[in-house]
């Protein structure tokens, strides 16, 4: 059973608990995996459970923690998006393409958490292939958004998100190619971390857009993703792209101390697109860290509108080469009865594609095609560098940048969802940040109607501490990262 | 210029990817509509920008070539869809 002290404990207080005995990894795996079969089927969450071997895990967790080898999350339970690799572990990306592919090895941070003795649960549910904003493109049907089941709860790390909120783990991973990790944390309410560019390793991640793609941590708190990063992050020799930087310990980063953080609000994200009243809470929350010390700042980012367009090109080109390699051949979906090879190809990959997919494939092949691609794709790479200079101007005068991490709360299902450019807007605060690499994070700003809004914060390259350090200020001074959705009270 | 159903089935045949007759014409209009708003990227002048194919302009980091991790071709080859000693098979290609 979950009682409401392990619900709610950080990875510091469960680190705690696991080394004075109070509780064992395998009785903290044990609960977390009730909690799970209690409330999935509510909300389609998790599409895989890996029970025994997360009993195994946790036994070996506690081995480790009984010999005083442990470290910090040795032993915690956590929940994987299923766009991982985990070695024997079914692997959908949330496509039918996928349904019953089994990796061979595991994702370089799927390794590292595993020797840093964190035990998993189990796989979550996500919009296929990471292409959509709200889970519905899900080929194993939509999650539920906990605080309220007939809202969607974002995407594309929608599975994780809802996960974490309604406390199925203390810990998930996510990852983000235009807001995947930050839109589903604001319309859940809980904190997560897109990294830079680069500093968590891409081996092992089922590519979408590979100059866009990151893995990142998704937690109750900036505190709990900070432990997270640590572990994930580094430079790996399976990735070209991952970086030669050195990485810090970010918990002992967090000093709290934000007097003198000049924080700068584009006056592009505060505008007509935005729902009046996540404006007037986002500002609210602003004004915590103001008072901490912080001065904010009028900035502009005179070509952020030109993200959406840059993407919306950039994306589905380099999709549309990622997944290429679908071909019913050497693994994933293979259509019944193929006539001859060609219709092999095309009925493998038009079955096993869902729409959304589809729609991105085609219009990344156009942007590519023979007479379309300087018009396109080479336009679109000119337009964003224009987007990364107008953040590095920025950044000449401010430390981090602050906006909403999306327009709107949690919207009930299928209202967007027959117009894909309509979808497509839910990233609009996002989407910059991936085509410029910055790290970024959305952590709780309280609720509208019931909902949770999203605070955004943006840092410089390879400054992950300053936004994680803003926001663990915000979580020391105000309670909004531990309101909890009304699911499983019944457990407390 | 909107783009035609002619258009769209010749990028499918491209991407191997069949679409139902009677499917095009929803799918070209929805198509239609994702291009109009990338289109959006002819109205900036970016006249002598180069452009950007990774955020922080990094170059390829090469290593030395050598063997890193033993073969494993059972392992790998487990998830194709239909194999025989070692090979992938498919549907019967020359005559």
């Amino acid at each position: 059973m979950v009682d409401s002290a392990v619900l709610n404990a950080s990875v510091d207080e469960l680190h705690q608990m696991l080394t004075n005995r109070v509780v064992s990894s395998e009785e903290l795996t044990r609960a977390f995996l009730a909690r799970i079969e209690r409330l999935n089927s509510q909300l389609n969450a998790v599409v895989t459970v890996c029970e025994e071997r997360a009993i195994d895990d946790a036994r070996r967790a506690d081995q480790r923690l009984s010999r005083g080898e442990a470290s910090i999350l040795t032993g915690i339970p956590l929940l994987h998006k299923d766009i991982f690799c985990t070695s024997g572990v079914r692997t959908t990306c949330g496509s039918r393409m996928l349904e019953q592919f089994v990796p061979a090895y595991d994702a370089t941070i799927v390794a590292r958490l595993k020797t840093e003795g964190v035990v998993m649960l189990g796989k979550c549910n996500m919009d296929e292939f990471a292409m959509g904003s709200s889970n519905e493109t899900s080929f194993f049907g939509s999650v539920k958004n906990p605080w309220d089941t007939d809202c969607v709860p974002g995407g594309s790390s929608g599975g994780s998100a809802a996960a974490l909120a309604a406390g199925m783990a203390p810990l998930v991973t996510g990852t983000d190619t235009g807001g995947s990790i930050r839109q589903p944390a604001s319309l859940c309410g809980i904190t997560g971390l897109k990294p830079t560019y680069g500093r968590v390793s891409r081996l092992g991640i089922i590519a979408f857009a590979s100059s866009l793609d990151q893995a990142g941590p998704m937690a109750k708190s900036a505190a709990d993703c900070a432990h997270m990063l640590t572990a994930m992050a580094g430079l790996d020799a399976g990735d070209s792209t991952s970086a030669d930087r050195e990485v810090p310990d970010f918990f002992s980063e967090l000093s709290g101390d934000v007097a003198g953080l000049r924080i700068g609000l584009p006056k592009e994200y505060f505008n007509n697109d935005l729902d009046p009243d996540v404006r007037a809470q986002v500002m609210s929350t602003l004004t915590e860290l103001e008072r901490a010390g912080a001065q904010l700042v009028d900035i502009e980012l005179p070509h952020s509108h030109y993200a959406i367009a840059t993407y919306y090109v950039l994306a589905p080109a380099e999709a549309s080469a990622n997944l290429a390699r679908y071909d019913g051949v050497r693994f994933g979906y293979r259509c019944d009865n193929p006539a001859d090879l060609e219709d092999l190809y095309l009925r493998s990959r038009s079955e096993g594609f869902g729409e959304e997919v589809q729609r991105r494939i085609l219009v990344g092949t156009y942007a590519l095609s023979a007479g379309f691609y300087d018009a396109y794709f080479n336009k679109a790479q000119q337009v964003r560098r224009v987007i990364t200079d107008d953040f590095h101007k920025a950044f000449e005068s401010v430390d981090v940048i602050a906006g909403p991490s999306a327009p709107g709360v949690a919207f009930p299902f299928g209202a967007k969802q027959q117009d894909p450019v309509a979808m497509y807007m839910e990233d609009i605060y996002t989407l910059a940040v991936n085509l410029a690499g910055l790290p970024g994070l959305s952590a709780p700003a309280g609720l509208v109607n019931g909902m949770p809004v999203g605070l955004q914060l943006i840092g410089k390259p390879f400054d992950e501490s300053a936004i994680l350090n803003a926001a663990h200020r915000l979580q020391l001074d105000t309670d909004w990262h531990l309101a909890r959705p009304p699911i499983g009270d019944d457990l407390q | 210029m909107p783009i035609s159903q002619e258009d769209v089935e010749k990028v499918a045949l491209l991407a191997r990817l069949s679409i139902a007759p009677s499917d095009l014409p929803e799918v070209t209009e929805r198509f239609g509509r994702v291009l109009q708003l990338v289109n959006e990227l002819n109205t900036i002048d970016t006249e002598g920008v180069a452009p950007m194919s990774n955020p922080h302009d990094m170059v390829q980091r090469l290593r030395p070539d050598a063997v890193t991790t033993d073969n494993q071709r059972e392992a790998l080859m487990a998830s194709a869809p239909a194999q025989d000693q070692g090979y992938f098979l498919v549907p019967k290609v020359i005559d």
